[in-house]
């Protein structure tokens, strides 16, 4: 048996479930030993929640994992490590203010006296470094080198332990392009001694360019194995997006008017020093509905932020029915409402509810300074409760119970009670971000009809979704981000899942065809 | 059937207490038996002392007057998500401005220096609490640390003032001349005898009903007014209160001052009303046992006069303790309070639990049978 291959890690089976939501289903994975074998998908696709049962930190409800050919229990990281897996977390585990050295040893110090593991670390380290590239400062305290050598620092980490198989989650995320480079060097350079590695990413182009197999998620399955070299990056965003049927939404054409929204030239710098904006262009028009689509992460969310008075932006404009506001000094969330914008934010736990209220609270939150709820500083309870129980009749918030606690509603009811509250305080424009997250069907077609009504309405509506289905259906324009840039703008009715998805991998087919034109 | 995580009202807020009160005096029963006192004869003393006769019914009440303004400052700050740990320094500094009016201003009428007065200890107190409330809000400084420093300072700044500026010529003790007659906060055996009735004298004096005018005015702010709310909000989620356009560096600001105003005004019941003058270390652990006090009441008003007077009787009732079974020390008297913090605060949930079980199979087992009779 010649081509018989040996396999660094087979899943088989593999189910997990948090509550009602299963993340993994049936999950059968191979990995050949001595290969970079990437796993793409979208965000809560369940590539992190597979990673995590593999490293220990989850317990799979069924299935096996093999290591090496042999059925291996894992039940904590300590027992991953036993088996030769090392991972490396989208962020990293140090200890910012030890050196790299003592973060290295962190856990291995091998004794009670530090400075016989510390020399032993010493030597191990050099070997490594001159074996992979991996050069470090051992005495370099961590929160002063720069990202790319935290991330070194972390696989170093994992080989000290003896890791023949590496597992990286999202290593490119906090990179600049010069460290990826270094990175992919490295990681070609592990491979070439052997070892594995499995790297999760939603970056076609890397997946391209660095893995020989790939495996494509989407809500909890691998739906598809591809050796690298005979796939494209169109067929795994098709693959990753699927080819799901449309929610369709009943919708005439816009009427766009007048610009009430405007942004230009909008960057922001977060407080690692990284531009997560890097100079976007926008507007929204009265009666039109402009989706903002991308795989989360990319800066839409963010921008979402800065247009609410919520974050401030580092540089760039804006202006709401032609009135110029300043992003960067920085208004708050009250003097954006008070411009007649109503935000629907992306988490509603985190913002858009306070859980611990009772429903009638959150029906005015944001609004709780509105002359009509009080007299004077003493609020009128009794007006707010009717208004939330009219909201309640109106938006088909179930129970209808305004004294409930908010956290005991459902998640689509809770989306409910935001949208209610947003949409009743009469907007011009509204702002209006994942809509449809963690809700249920029969409450994503409600929540679908009242944007676009509010878009019939003469409204001007800035969606955002990580749901390319959602984006397709719902608006008029849509502009796709990746890496802090607009990457691409679209009419909706003019494009399609493919041609978004490449967008959302930072590929611009459009323009690719017209260079290629143009060379011809 | 409900949520199983979840217990009816009743037994949340009022049986489980209950069991948790329960355990902290068997606990403490066990302890003075040990110590070779007989516990029921030691509970009868304590009860009787605290509740059994006129004189100590007021103070009780007295004692009790001061748990509620330290206990209504915690609970206060605590609704923004805050913990004032400075009740202590900030009762202390209001002391101070109880005293500079009352020896500055002798000649004004009751009727506008008892008004000063109160409103001067609010404002010290207050004042006392602007300065950590400002590093919070605006520089992020602890809250916790600062304002237990701040403890320190207003203890090493008001014994330097009873020492060298405030005490009279003459005299090496700490404390100020006697305030003004002017500035007497009537007693309540007075007040009694006004109309006729003969009341036992103790100090027990008005200053009770301003803390409980205090509790109300607590209650109102905190849930019906538009403050109030945004200071709810930015308590259970900062985040959201951001969303809402709710200024947290202002709620922070503001809830501190109002906190530290309500402990500032334990110097109306012991300085102005009691002592009738400032005296070193008045304030002597009303502070921190507000905290508890706090704990014990949930932040709620009426939970916060309930505990008050709870803690009101422990202190009285063990005072006259020590008095009457010599063996039972002021000690053995701050262990029991000691215990009653642990269950009520700390081991808060420690039996729910098993409550939730025994609940929910009782509840089961009915629901059972009540099928079985059905079929």
């Amino acid at each position: 048996m010649t081509d018989q291959v040996d396999f660094a890690i087979e899943l088989k089976n593999i189910s997990k479930s948090f509550g009602a939501v299963q993340a993994n289903k049936n999950i059968h994975l191979k990995v050949e030993k001595g290969t970079i074998h990437g796993i793409v998908g979208e965000n809560g696709a369940g590539k992190s929640t597979l990673m995590s049962i593999l490293y220990g930190f989850y317990k799979a409800d069924q299935g096996e994992i093999f290591v090496n050919g042999k059925l291996t229990q894992i039940h904590n990281s300590k027992e991953a490590i036993a088996a030769g897996i090392g991972m490396v977390h989208q962020h990293f585990m140090l200890v910012e203010n030890f050196t790299i050295l003592e973060n290295v040893i962190l856990g291995a110090e091998g004794g009670q006296m530090l400075a016989k593991g510390e020399g032993h670390a010493r030597e191990e380290l050099a070997r490594l470094q001159k074996d992979y590239g991996l050069t470090v400062d051992p005495d370099a305290i961590v929160e002063d080198v720069s990202v790319g050598q935290q991330q070194r620092v972390e696989i170093l980490k994992a080989l000290y332990r003896g890791a023949e198989i590496l597992i990286l989650d999202e290593p490119t995320g906090v990179l600049t392009p010069k460290e990826v480079d270094q990175l992919f060097a490295i990681l070609l350079q592990l491979k070439e001694q052997g070892t594995t590695i499995i790297m999760i990413t939603h970056k076609l182009r890397e997946i391209m360019h660095i893995t020989d197999n790939v495996s494509v998620m989407r809500r909890g399955e691998i739906i598809a194995d591809r050796v690298t070299k005979n796939t494209n990056p169109q067929e795994l965003a098709e693959l990753m997006v699927g080819r799901s049927v449309l929610l369709k939404v009943d919708k005439g054409p816009a009427e766009p008017k007048e610009k009430l929204l405007e942004i230009k030239g909008l960057e922001y710098v977060d407080e690692q020093g990284v531009k997560r904006i890097k100079g976007v262009d926008l507007h929204v028009r009265a009666g039109e509905i402009l989706g903002i689509a991308g795989v989360s992460g990319n800066g839409q969310s963010l921008m979402l932020e800065i247009i609410a008075g919520i974050t401030k932006a580092s540089k760039g404009e804006m202006l709401i029915k032609g009135k110029p506001v300043d992003i960067v000094k920085g208004v708050d969330a009250g003097q954006i409402r008070d411009m007649d914008v109503a935000h629907v934010p992306e988490d509603r736990h985190e913002m858009g509810l306070v859980l611990q209220f009772e429903e009638w609270e959150n029906s005015i939150l944001g609004y709780h300074n509105d002359p009509k709820y009080s007299n004077g500083q003493i609020l009128k309870p009794g007006v707010i409760r009717q208004d939330a129980r009219d909201m309640m009749e109106k938006f088909d918030i179930r129970p209808r119970n305004e004294r409930l606690t908010s956290a005991k509603f459902s998640g689509g009811n809770q989306q409910k009670i935001v949208i209610a509250r947003e949409i009743n305080s009469d907007p011009d424009i509204l702002l209006i971000g994942q809509p449809t997250r963690g809700v249920d069907i029969g409450a994503i077609e409600y929540i679908h009809n009242q944007i676009v009504a509010m878009r019939d309405a003469g409204k001007a509506v800035l969606l955002v979704s990580v749901e390319l289905d959602e984006i397709l259906s719902l608006s008029d324009r849509t502009i796709v981000m990746f890496d802090g840039n607009i990457s691409g703008e679209r009419i909706t009715s003019e494009t399609n899942d493919g041609d978004l998805g490449l967008l959302m991998a930072g590929i611009d087919s459009q323009q690719q065809d017209a260079t290629n034109k143009g060379a011809q | 059937m409900s949520d199983k995580a979840t217990l009816p009202r009743w037994i949340d807020i009022g049986l489980l207490p209950l069991i948790n009160l329960i355990f902290a005096i068997s606990i403490s029963a066990a302890v003075v038996l040990i110590i070779g006192e007989n516990p029921i004869e030691v509970a009868g003393i304590l009860i009787y002392g605290a509740l059994g006769y006129e004189e100590g019914i007021g103070y009780t009440l007295y004692y009790a007057t001061n748990f509620l303004f330290t206990g209504l400052a915690v609970a206060v700050a605590f609704h923004a998500g805050l913990f004032n740990i400075g009740g202590e320094g900030q009762a202390y500094l209001g002391g101070l401005g109880a005293a500079l009016v009352c020896l500055n201003f002798p000649n004004l009428h009751w009727a506008i220096i008892i008004p000063m007065a109160i409103i001067a200890t609010a404002f010290f107190g207050a004042l006392w609490a602007f300065i950590p409330a400002y590093l919070r809000a605006k520089r992020g400084s602890h809250e916790v640390i600062t304002t237990i420093m701040f403890n320190l300072i207003a203890g090493s700044l008001m014994s330097y003032l009873l020492i060298y500026i405030l005490s009279p010529e003459g005299t090496n003790q700490p404390l100020t001349d006697r305030f003004t007659p002017n500035s007497n906060i009537p007693k309540m055996h007075d007040m009694l005898s006004w109309f006729g009735i003969e009341f036992e004298s103790s100090p027990l004096n008005m200053s009770f009903f301003l803390a409980l005018l205090c509790a109300f005015g607590m209650w109102v702010l905190i849930w019906r007014t538009r403050f109030g709310y945004a200071v709810r909000t930015q308590g259970f989620s900062p985040s959201a209160a951001t969303y809402a356009g709710i200024s947290s560096a202002k709620v922070i600001i503001i809830t501190m001052c109002i906190s530290g105003a309500l402990a500032g005004m334990l110097a109306v019941n012991e300085s102005v009303a009691v002592a009738e003058r400032l005296i070193i270390e008045f304030a002597g652990g009303f502070g921190f046992v507000g905290i508890a006090v706090a704990l014990m009441g949930r932040n709620h008003p009426v939970g916060i006069v309930l505990a008050s007077i709870l803690f009101g009787i422990l202190y009285q009732g063990g005072a006259d303790l020590a008095f009457e079974i010599p063996t039972i020390s002021k000690e053995m008297i701050v262990l029991i309070q000691g215990l009653i913090i642990l269950f009520m605060g700390a081991l808060e949930y420690m039996f729910k639990p098993v409550m939730l079980n025994v609940y929910h199979t009782l509840a089961s087992g009915q629901s059972d049978t009540s099928v079985g009779e059905a079929s």
